[in-house]
């Protein structure tokens, strides 16, 4: 039986490869997945290729690449030593779009926008700033009346990207958080204190219904879902709005991007200081398995489109951040990098 | 009761051996399947094992942060899950069993059954959907009222046990009580007629008459619901909280293994990968054992309609 | 038993003037105690699917029939679930041919050949099976067919998934259903000079044929509900494919990814939506079962 589906796995990939590419399948993050979800709805429009992207989680979408199992994969984490370890070949990191994750929280009667500092934020999370008025807080919102209210801390209880540029952020800000929570971007840590929702939905769910609770959303969601949010100062003492794509476009120009596309911008010196980037993942050599050249065309097709002006239009509307200037130059440069056993692609 | 009528070996034909065969490779992948699920889990499994020893199942810590896997609160969330769901729900089911069978004239009895059943045939999915914006915010308006009343230093959330021992409670019940109607159908008559000739009560005869007769039918479904409620995944998954610990009360977050599962695999690597699959492995072994006892208690202690 | 009921519904009144009072009210208090049980256990029923239906219902129009989750914006609205219809009956359709061919395989195994050494184990483990929660065949599933890219993710895969949990539903039916089929109808075949193939073929397992196809819409039933073990394996797709080889949606991924992982209060309305289509088809493919059973 088993062979019997391989053989026909095999006699579909060759009749696949005579013809027009016409699917490319990826899976990974899904804290970029409604910007794809819009892209490549559109790009079947305009070039008439089915993208099947599955929003699994950032460290599924690295296993899959990793495996083989999709064409691409969506990630907001780099590997990690092991996951370089376990690529059978050079993966590269196309950096796609920026996003931001922003405190929300439920004040009741509460109408100016609260204002937070990464160490503050830390110390909510470790459980050290217990109440909405204590000093921390006030001294920063001085015109603001805080109530007498427990706060609440809420969390992803999934692994998530959006965790993983929220706990690096704060592992940048605050050594206790390092010492005892994590040291750098990671997708699920052990927080020491608070309530755990299920996805986006759970998180700001459990915040609208909790008075006090504060929870972290990508600020997509955050506008979306019309949610409470604050602001947050960065390292030039500015405190920042991290719905204003201008400040998150201004952490990633903050910093030169390296050539390998790879960088963490979380407390940027300037700039929203919770942003981070979202990559795309290929195989940097296409060649490999019963892959075929017109598949890696498509998918090299595929990736231009999505960084070319056709594909960041869909980046305001849904308040993602564009790949702008010296970002956009890296990754095409990366892009260029991708071949077909040395044969260049276009 | 089936059995084989002999035949002279002269007269069994080649076809006859060939159909025996393809029937015997057919049961085999049954094996076959048994097989794979052991090893697919005991390799994927086995970096942790190896890693952790006898800590991964006794251990409290699981820190994906500092890479310790340690999986006790998840096997205790698990049970404890499992055991709230079931003294809420066998009550539940056997009242209602009692009253499909026993109380109701049958223009009743029939659709409450049917209803009853259609509860089995709610997806997960929908469960979590209806836990996550309908259950949870009730849970919540609940402990705020605790809260009020006594003073207690808790914040209100509605996510955590309660709400999946309530959901799971729901889960369950069309299990128990499909069980327990059967068994409590399955009384010989007589045992009724008995009761009712010595002056008993409707209740009396229930009490003394009936309930003894099934209760280890009943049994065997509280068991088996038990690998339900253990089993269950998307529906805990979403208002459980999924924190690694041991809940500290009946309203507090923790995990069970498989929400575990569902809420990590997705982003995990490593070691934490083998983790999960470890913690399958463990679910798989948990799951089979109550559901082969449940298997056992149905068959051998079900009273048969002739064993008066 | 409706007329012993009667009978000793007579016999009893005949008794109430020696019942205590004492004891009376305790009947009755049991009584009522027992009939609010059953209100509770109804309760969350009205409640979840009166949820489901008053949530739904406003997204429920002819697109969502008709059109695909590609469709679907967060930006503009829209789209349908025909891509996850369509792929939930066509894996659902997969499951049944490995669930029916193992299956009934196994359940003649089971009844007809119970003198072979083998069953006790095969019982055992087609049990063992049985008690398997769905995460963990999808885990398995993931091992076997996705990591080991022997058919990478595809609707084979989702298929072989729902197959697992399938089969011991159909042996079980199978099993018990060949065993009520009399002895005298084999005997008979069998002294007509039949092969023994032919008689279990043609004669023993048309008898048995309505038990059997119940079994497989309580499988059906039982398995177009799980996203669980689809999640590792079919991966979902928001186009309409019918090639068994792709990735594919089915609808409770679909309920799934628009109730958690959707963007817009729009979307969510589409989850529930979702779920109640997906609620009437197992609705209507139980009620399908009892309705056959019930023919019996």
């Amino acid at each position: 039986m088993k062979k019997l589906i391989l053989a026909s796995a095999l006699l579909t990939a060759s009749m696949v490869s005579a013809q027009q590419v016409s699917n490319i399948t990826g899976s990974g993050a899904s804290f970029p997945f409604p910007l794809y979800t819009e892209m490549f709805n559109a790009y079947k429009t305009q070039a008439g290729v089915s993208v099947n992207y599955a929003s699994k989680g950032s460290g599924g979408g690295k296993r899959d690449i990793i495996n083989r199992a999709v064409d691409f994969a969506g990630s907001d984490a780099p590997f990690s030593a092991a996951e370089a370890k376990d690529a059978p070949a050079e993966v590269s990191f196309v950096p796609m779009a920026l996003g931001a994750v922003v405190p929300t929280y439920n004040i009741p009667g509460l109408t100016t926008k609260l204002k937070f500092t990464g160490a503050l934020l830390a110390d909510i999370y470790l459980g050290k700033v217990k109440k909405w008025n204590d000093a921390p807080i006030a001294a920063l919102n001085k015109n603001v009346k805080l109530p007498d209210l427990n706060i609440t801390p809420v969390y992803r209880s999934d692994g998530s990207g959006t965790t993983s540029i929220f706990v690096d952020y704060l592992a940048k800000v605050s050594t206790d958080w390092a010492a005892t929570v994590s040291k750098g971007p990671q997708s699920s840590v052990k927080f020491p204190v608070g309530v755990g929702g299920p996805q986006n939905a759970g998180v700001a769910g459990l915040v609208r219904q909790t008075p006090g609770g504060i929870g972290y959303v990508e600020v997509t969601y955050a506008k979306a879902n019309k949610l409470e949010y604050g602001l947050v100062r960065n390292k030039t003492g500015k405190f920042v709005d991290g719905g204003d794509l201008k400040e998150v476009a201004a952490a990633s120009d903050a910093e030169i991007l390296p050539a390998n596309g790879i960088d963490s911008i979380t407390n940027s010196s300037i700039g929203y200081p919770i942003s981070g980037y979202t990559w795309i993942l290929l195989y940097k050599d296409q060649k490999y398995g019963n892959r075929t050249k017109a598949q890696a065309q498509a998918l090299v097709d595929l990736v231009q489109w999505m960084l070319s002006s056709k594909g960041q239009e869909f980046h305001d509307k849904l308040d993602y951040g564009r790949i702008d200037g010296q970002a956009a130059k890296v990754a095409n440069r990366i892009l260029a990098g991708v071949n077909y056993g040395g044969e260049a692609i276009k | 009761m089936t059995t084989d009528v002999k035949r002279p070996r002269s007269m069994t034909s080649a076809a006859d051996t060939t159909f025996k065969n393809i029937i015997i490779s057919l049961a085999s992948l049954v094996l076959v399947a048994v097989f794979l699920y052991g090893v697919v889990l005991i390799a994927g499994g086995f970096p942790a094992f190896a890693r952790e020893g006898f800590g991964f199942i006794f251990g409290l810590d699981w820190n994906p942060g500092t890479e310790k896997f340690q999986a006790l609160p998840f096997i205790a969330g698990s049970f404890l899950t499992g055991f709230g769901a079931l003294i809420i729900a066998v009550p539940l089911s056997v009242a209602a069993a009692l009253f499909i069978v026993e109380y109701a004239p049958k223009w009743l009895a029939v659709p409450v059954g049917y209803m009853i059943e259609m509860l089995a045939a709610i997806p997960s999915v929908v469960y979590g959907l209806w836990g996550i914006f309908v259950l949870i915010p009730a849970v919540r308006s609940f402990q705020s009222w605790l809260v009020g009343v006594t003073g207690l230093d808790w914040t209100p959330t509605g996510i955590g046990l309660m709400s999946a021992i309530l959901v799971l409670a729901v889960m369950v019940i069309p299990y128990v009580c499909a069980i327990a109607r059967d068994v409590i159908q399955l009384v010989p008559n007589d045992q009724r007629e008995a009761a009712y000739a010595l002056g008993a009560t409707k209740w009396e005869v229930i009490r003394y008459g009936i309930l003894p007769y099934a209760r280890a039918g009943i049994l065997g479904g509280v068991i088996l619901g038990l690998g339900r409620a253990i089993g269950e995944t998307l529906a805990v998954t979403m208002v459980i909280g999924n924190a690694s610990e041991i809940a500290k009360n009946l309203f507090s977050s923790t995990a069970t293994m498989s929400s575990l599962i569902a809420s990590q695999f997705g982003e995990a690597g490593g070691v934490q990968l083998n983790a999960l699959i470890a913690l399958g492995f463990l679910l798989l072994v948990f799951s089979v054992i109550v559901n082969l006892i449940a298997r056992v208690v149905i068959t051998k202690l079900t009273p048969v309609g002739t064993r008066l | 038993m409706t007329n012993a009921q009667e009978n000793t519904a007579v016999q009893a009144k005949t008794f109430t003037r020696t019942v205590s009072s004492a004891r009376q009210f305790q009947n009755a208090f049991v009584g009522g105690l027992i009939a609010l049980g059953t209100g509770i256990v109804l309760i969350p029923l009205f409640l979840i699917v009166g949820q489901v239906i008053f949530n739904g219902i406003s997204a429920i129009s002819v697109d969502f029939f008709v059109q695909t989750e590609r469709q679907m914006s967060a930006i503009t609205g829209g789209g349908g679930v025909l891509n996850a219809i369509v792929g939930t009956i066509i894996m659902v359709g997969l499951a049944l041919v490995m669930g029916l061919l193992i299956g009934i395989g196994t359940g003649i195994f089971l009844a007809e050949f119970s003198e072979h050494p083998l069953v006790p184990l095969i019982r055992v483990m087609s049990d063992v099976l049985t008690g398997i929660p769905a995460i963990v065949v999808g885990l398995v599933v993931y091992g076997l067919l996705i990591a080991t890219k022997l058919t990478g993710y595809s609707a084979i895969a989702g298929g072989v998934a729902l197959g697992l949990i399938m089969i011991p539903i159909i042996v079980r039916a199978t099993e018990e259903v060949l065993k009520l089929v009399p002895t005298n109808i084999r005997e008979a075949g069998l002294a007509l000079g039949l092969p023994r193939w032919k008689v279990t073929l043609s004669i023993v397992l048309p008898a048995a044929s309505s038990g059997i196809i119940t079994g497989a819409i309580l499988g059906v039933s039982r398995v177009s509900g799980e996203a669980a073990p689809l999640l590792f394996t079919s991966l979902g797709n928001p186009d309409l494919v019918w090639n068994i080889l792709q990735p594919m949606g089915a609808m409770p991924l679909s309920v799934y990814n628009l109730a958690f992982k959707a963007l817009t209060p729009a979307q969510n309305a589409q989850a529930w939506a979702g779920a109640l289509v997906l609620m009437l088809f197992i609705l209507m493919t139980n009620i399908a079962a009892r309705t056959l059973s019930k023919r019996r």
